[in-house]
């Protein structure tokens, strides 16, 4: 092996390495580590890998239920979802990278999210996506970058996605100045698998041979995993030869390969190369079973010469996998990949030693113990610090502004970036293929597929307002899983688990730390007391540039199952004529509201408290009603309250409105009370409905009407809310091309 | 009647089709590029869309090459019936099965969504159970579906009544989502055996989906 390293404080500091952890590596090795180790702890101890920082925060997630399948600590998570099937899903960020190169960034995110589900065995079959850019309105420097971003992410993600054949359904985007130095990329993939043939990351049985296929390594992406355990600085942009290229030719190859061979009985375990690449796929999956390994890099393809394996064990280079198989069936397997032009090679077997022996031209270039890398990963218990700012604004109240007539409001709030029609976006997703897209981007709260194998539903829908989260962090996530898990009810589908994205600022500020921590909470409260388990997920930390930290960014996608794909419930009006009512407690509550925002240019105030015994019964309530056909459609309220709800089922579905409801507040039609919801009924089953609302709160505000909307104050023609709804977007996105 | 599906790498609509013929009764078979022969008993053949060869250099310039072409031409030329969609449209007009190319939209954006068309001619066997002029609903989800011909390729087309569905409105009125020349949203050969469209009948089989309006274009083959 190699000499021990002269120049060690540089080589730490380029590493993001410290002193206590040299010692503690000297410690593992019992002596000095070479190059090559150095960068395999630094990328196993980055907080992209070792969620150092958050480790201690999410141990206490709830993650079990009687239909989980596989929880967190695997690629994804598995649900069962009937007749010997299985969801297989999970949610990551790509935020660095697609800040750096945003075509590249995102399509690469919608890569490794895509690998993480079939690497399970499952197909994937559905995409969505969560984005956050900064401010697009202006005229200036900043929002004309964010507006190159917004193009650029939505072109990457769906020129990835297209070309794999996997929908995109949708998803969820929103606008706020604390993204205008770092956008937020999250994306969702669920996959069906058979229940009972789920594929893990592990390497056992000694002498097994370990495989590496799918693409060549190159040097792209090198240090990846470490380049996003950082804040952003103005030099950041030199950072672009971190990003990851994709080609999703490849992937889908990769994709087809694996599927043909998870259909023998040759693999023991297989993992994608993400993060950290050839390192972390390694080390986990001997991890995960306690043995030893042996890798030959020099068997490694390789797409340039003159790599050495430093560059091997730290390529971020996409679509690959590594796989542990049954020692005899490697030729056979050989084939199935040279059938689909993959590069196939035995890099290594699996060893009894429990050590990671890594060998170059048959000389041995590292040695390091598989547990300690990934088991003595520093656990950070960072100070936390309760924000100064939350005490200086949640006393802040719309009363305190001037406010406009509810009708310019109305009009200001509709035209807002987070509330318009997404066309622009969505339509360059296919969102069809396949063939089981029941409801998708554009239809409002969430998506719902049919799985052809069973005859099911599922409905998928990521959420977070962020607005929320800002004001009160606890209560801000659990909003979201709450929001989440509503949209999904909505469509009668009964929410079954979470996965989230923890998007977070900088871990070293006390201040985001508790903003951390206190999500946490809020999610573990949520999940538990409404069932929802989390069943895997990212934490996405150091989203910060110059000092500035997003808003705190739990999203969270909720999955559930409706067992009758003949009855998903639509979010917009059905027809005219039918009743409307607001079900569940209408109050004045404008904190983090879209109202406070667009008209008073706060995001301030105060959250009302959940109640989750009403939300499950507003739940219960549309799961159970539509079961019997008494709903014609449902939508949650959300952010701008009754009146952009009403707006959005009016927009959608060509419908118009009347309707007056009870207020205390004349600008209480734009509230955000928690648990609510517009339910649509036709006249002949309104008696049978109400029958069923128990002890919730009901108020019937109307009717669906041929056009035009109408709402206490508030009127607007089809015609002028068509052009608002539908038009602004693309106008704004595309001002500059 | 026996429907045999190719599959180039990086096609990713064989299934959606099988099922969709599968639904209708039919035999289906998915084939490999690199077979060399059309099998034995095959009525229809499609190239089913997707991105072959990930649609890299031009779609459908790389699969023409795959050995399954030659074959399809010789199925073609003894009066096979070929329909090709979407990326199978692409691959066909680069064959040289169909005139004309599809060049990159006119906004240069992906474009997914359902979209209205109108059946120009059903004296053909893909259209026959359409009515003449009558409008359906189907997805469209493309790239590179703007269609291009030379104003004498047009005018040959118009002639022999080869344009087979061309974009519209809900009510019949012509509109142009991609720059098409003439609004084209599919043809077929002179002969009348080889059909060509971008838009996805096979995603427009049942209702739960948002429209059934395919069932009645692939019925047309159902005779075979």
């Amino acid at each position: 092996m190699s000499q021990p390293l002269e120049n060690i404080e540089e080589v730490l500091a380029s590493h993001k390495l410290s002193n206590e952890d040299y010692i503690h590596i000297k410690e593992i090795l019992k002596r000095e580590p070479n190059l090559v180790e150095i960068g395999i702890f630094s990328a196993m101890w980055s907080e992209h890998c070792s969620y150092k920082s958050s480790k201690k925060h999410l141990s206490g997630f709830p993650t079990k239920a009687p239909w989980v399948i596989q929880g967190p600590g695997e690629n994804a998570g598995v649900i069962d979802i009937g007749g010997g099937y299985a969801a297989v899903f999970k949610m990551e960020s790509h935020n660095h990278p697609s800040f750096i190169e945003p075509y590249q960034g995102a399509a690469t995110g919608v890569g490794g999210i895509m690998r993480d589900v079939f690497t399970m065995g499952a197909r994937p079959v559905a995409s969505l996506n969560a984005l956050r850019f900064g401010n697009v309105n202006k005229d200036n420097d900043v929002a004309k970058h964010q507006r190159y971003l917004v193009r650029g992410v939505v072109d990457g993600i769906g020129g990835y996605g297209n070309c794999m054949g996997v929908p995109t359904i949708g998803g969820e985007v929103s606008f706020d100045d604390s993204y205008n130095g770092n956008i937020l990329v999250n994306a969702f993939n669920l996959g069906i698998a058979k229940s009972d043939e789920i594929f893990l990351g592990v390497a056992e049985g000694i002498g097994n041979p370990v495989m590496y296929v799918g693409s060549k390594t190159g040097r792209d992406g090198l240090g990846g995993a470490v380049m996003s355990s950082d804040s952003f600085t103005e030099e950041s942009k030199s950072l672009r030869p971190t990003v990851q290229v994709g080609d999703p030719f490849t992937e889908k190859l990769l994709l087809e390969a694996c599927l043909e061979l998870f259909k023998t009985d040759y693999v023991i375990g297989i993992q994608d190369m993400g993060a950290a690449g050839l390192t972390s796929s390694a080390f986990e999956m001997a991890g995960r079973s306690g043995s030893g390994m042996i890798m030959n890099l020099d068997c490694v393809p390789a797409r340039e010469e003159g790599m050495t394996p430093y560059d091997f064990m730290l390529s971020e280079s996409q679509e690959r996998m590594l796989l542990c198989a049954k020692k005899g069936s490697e030729q056979a397997i050989i084939d199935i990949f040279e059938k689909w032009d993959l590069d196939a090679a035995v890099v290594g077997e699996v060893t009894a030693t429990g050590t990671m022996e890594l060998f170059w031209h048959g000389e041995k270039c590292a040695e390091v113990p598989v547990d300690p890398v990934s088991e003595e990963a520093p656990i950070l218990d960072r100070p936390t610090t309760r924000p100064t700012y939350l005490d200086k604004i949640k006393n802040i109240k719309i009363t305190d502004f001037d406010r406009p007539s509810n009708q310019d409001a109305f009009e200001k709030m509709l035209g807002s970036m987070e509330i318009v029609d997404k066309s622009w976006i969505y339509e360059q997703y296919d969102s069809m293929v396949q063939t089981n897209t029941i409801k998708k981007g554009g239809q409002l709260d969430a998506s719902v597929i049919r799985v052809k194998e069973n005859g099911v539903a599922l409905a998928m829908s990521s959420d977070c307002n962020v607005r929320y989260c800002y004001i009160d962090p606890r209560n801000g996530a659990a909003a979201a899983v709450v929001e989440s898990g509503r949209n999904v009810a909505m469509s009668g589908a009964t929410p079954k688990a979470i996965t989230d994205c923890l998007n977070y600022g900088n871990p070293e500020n006390p201040e985001v730390m508790w903003q951390f921590a206190q999500g946490c909470l809020g999610i573990k409260e949520a999940c538990a007391e409404l069932t929802t388990p989390v069943i895997g997920g990212n934490v996405s930390l150091y989203n910060e540039t110059n000092g500035v930290s997003v808003f705190p960014t739990p999203a969270i996608a909720t999955v559930g199952v409706n067992e009758d794909q003949d009855r998903v419930l639509m979010s917009n009006f059905s027809a005219s004529g039918n009743s409307l009512f607001l079900v569940g407690e209408s109050a004045s509550d404008f904190g983090g509201s879209l109202y406070m925002k667009e008209i008073c240019d706060q995001v301030a105030g105060e959250l009302a408290p959940i109640d989750y015994k009403k939300e499950l019964a507003l739940w219960n309530l549309v799961i159970e009603a539509n079961k019997k056909g008494l709903l014609e459609s449902a939508k949650d309220l959300s952010s701008g309250g009754a009146a952009i709800a009403l707006a959005k089922m009016s927009a959608t579905s060509g419908f118009g409105v009347k309707a007056t409801m009870k207020t205390s507040m004349n600008e209480d039609i734009f509230s955000e009370s928690f648990s609510r919801a517009i339910i649509e009924v036709k006249s002949e089953n309104e008696a049978e409905f109400t029958s069923m609302l128990n002890a919730l709160a009901c108020e019937k505000i109307g009717t669906t009407t041929p056009k035009d909307f109408s709402l206490n104050d508030v009127t607007m023609s089809t015609e002028k809310m068509d052009d608002i709804y539908f038009n602004t977007f693309k106008k704004v996105i595309e001002q500059d091309i | 009647m026996k429907v045999t599906i190719i599959q180039f790498p990086g096609t990713n609509c064989e299934y959606d089709t099988e099922y969709a013929f599968k639904r209708l009764g039919c035999e289906t078979q998915i084939i490999w590029h690199k077979e060399e022969s059309v099998p034995a008993g095959t009525d229809l053949l499609v190239v089913a869309g997707g991105f072959s060869y990930g649609d890299y250099l031009r779609s459908g310039a790389i699969a023409k090459f795959s050995p399954i072409m030659n074959a399809a031409k010789t199925f073609a030329s003894n009066g096979g019936k070929i329909l090709g969609i979407c990326n199978g449209f692409q691959v066909l007009t680069e064959a040289g099965l169909l005139p004309g190319a599809l060049k990159r939209n006119d906004n240069l954006h992906f474009i997914s969504k359902h979209h209205h068309l109108k059946i120009e001619n059903t004296d053909n066997t893909f259209l026959s159970k359409c009515e003449k002029d009558s409008v359906v609903n189907i997805p469209i989800a493309h790239h590179d579906g703007n269609y291009y011909i030379d104003q004498d390729g047009l005018a040959d087309l118009k002639k022999n009544n080869q344009i087979l569905l061309t974009y519209c409105d809900k009510d019949g009125s012509e509109i142009n989502p991609n720059g098409s020349v003439a609004s084209i949203a599919g043809i077929t050969n002179i002969q009348r055996n080889v059909f060509g469209l971008m838009p996805h009948p096979e995603r427009a089989m049942e209702s739960l989906l948002g429209s059934a309006d395919g069932v009645k274009m692939l019925e047309g083959f159902l005779e075979l």
